[in-house]
């Protein structure tokens, strides 16, 4: 698939009706959406063939993305129903497969046996998947995670999830102003092998929240790509 | 694994499937996923989940040499992509508490006093 093509048919797609600011949802627009996942796909073939998880999914975009790009199975998790409603929707609009469970990304990291619960939560997408340990089967994860800014930290706890998940490779979006701690936290507490900024993006934020003052603000964001220790995912 | 992620619960494997709808969906078979995934699973509890799904068709146990049988191929893809929980629960065998599936969609959020 070209990458207009699928920039055109994500745009398609059904965004948040009603946002909610606690959880910082702001939709991934097309235009990042299919560069992410174009890029995943054809530098680095990351996607088709593979399982991949869409953290913190909201309404879909790049978990879809990577089903139109061709991964064999993708899972999208999400704390809010009505996101996953909407993104089941889209999904059955694209005609996609795609798997849904609803859990907090977040709530697991305060916990003491973090990885374990993980590991539980993941694997409750088995409705269909059996009994698979999720957390080695997941190939690639990909998220549009909150970038912290109503509650500090948020971007970094679902990244150190990722790397846990991911046995091979985390596509994520962090702002640009937190790259060099983004960068050394990753590899120094979350055991990354690798940790790359790919490209420098402009966000668009359209005015979603009262508080937002300006129509329309353009923040700079990193597309990343993080690559797991190998033998990491044995721990989970 | 099918586990449960309530504070305390050790194992808390495998969640017990309670299905009240099953659904089926057409996938297109994929030989080469199939048998990478087939070194991922844990056979014996993936065969009783989907036997919690009403489908019956899998050895009770299994190696690799069968992934040569089109016919083991077309049923592990059956069982394994096509078979959805549509509405039921996913039970922890240690405390008994119930994940709700609705939709297709398993809600694992935990109350606060689990977590």
């Amino acid at each position: 698939m070209k990458l207009k093509q699928l920039e055109s048919l994500l745009g398609t797609l059904q965004q948040f009706s009603n946002p909610k600011l606690e959880l910082e949802q702001y939709p991934t627009g097309p235009h990042i959406a299919s560069r992410m996942l174009y890029t995943a796909e054809n530098s680095f073939g990351d996607v088709s063939d593979k399982v991949v998880a869409d953290f913190g999914c909201g309404c879909g975009t790049l978990g879809l993305a990577a089903g139109l790009l061709g991964a064999e199975h993708v899972i999208g998790l999400d704390v809010d129903s009505e996101s996953l409603e909407i993104a089941s929707i889209n999904a059955d609009d694209l005609e996609l497969e795609m798997d849904f469970v609803q859990c907090d990304i977040r709530n697991l990291i305060q916990r003491g046996n973090a990885t374990t619960s993980l590991y539980t939560q993941l694997v409750s997408m088995s409705s269909e998947l059996g009994t698979l340990h999720v957390g080695q089967i997941v190939d690639t994860v990909v998220m549009n995670p909150p970038f912290g800014t109503r509650r500090k930290g948020a971007d970094l706890d679902f990244l150190s999830m990722a790397l846990k998940v991911a046995s091979q490779a985390v596509y994520s979006l962090h702002k640009t102003t937190t790259r060099d701690h983004v960068k050394r936290t990753a590899l120094r507490d979350y055991n990354a092998s690798s940790a790359e900024v790919l490209c420098e993006l402009r966000y668009d934020l359209p005015q979603l929240y009262k508080f937002h003052k300006k129509k329309e603000v353009d923040i700079a964001v990193d597309l990343w790509r993080f690559v797991p220790q190998k033998n990491q995912r044995n721990t989970l | 694994m099918l586990s449960s992620n309530i504070k305390g619960v050790t194992s808390g494997f495998p969640l017990r499937i309670e299905a009240e709808k099953v659904v089926e969906k057409q996938v297109e078979l994929n030989a080469a996923f199939l048998k990478n995934m087939f070194t991922k699973i844990e056979w014996k509890p993936f065969v009783d989940a989907s036997r919690a799904m009403g489908y019956a068709e899998l050895p009770d146990e299994a190696e690799s040499s069968m992934l040569e049988s089109d016919e083991f191929l077309q049923k592990f893809h059956h069982a394994l992509l096509e078979l959805h929980l549509e509405e039921g629960a996913l039970v922890c065998p240690e405390t008994g508490r119930r994940f709700l599936v609705n939709k297709g969609i398993p809600n694992m959020l935990l109350h606060e006093d689990e977590v």
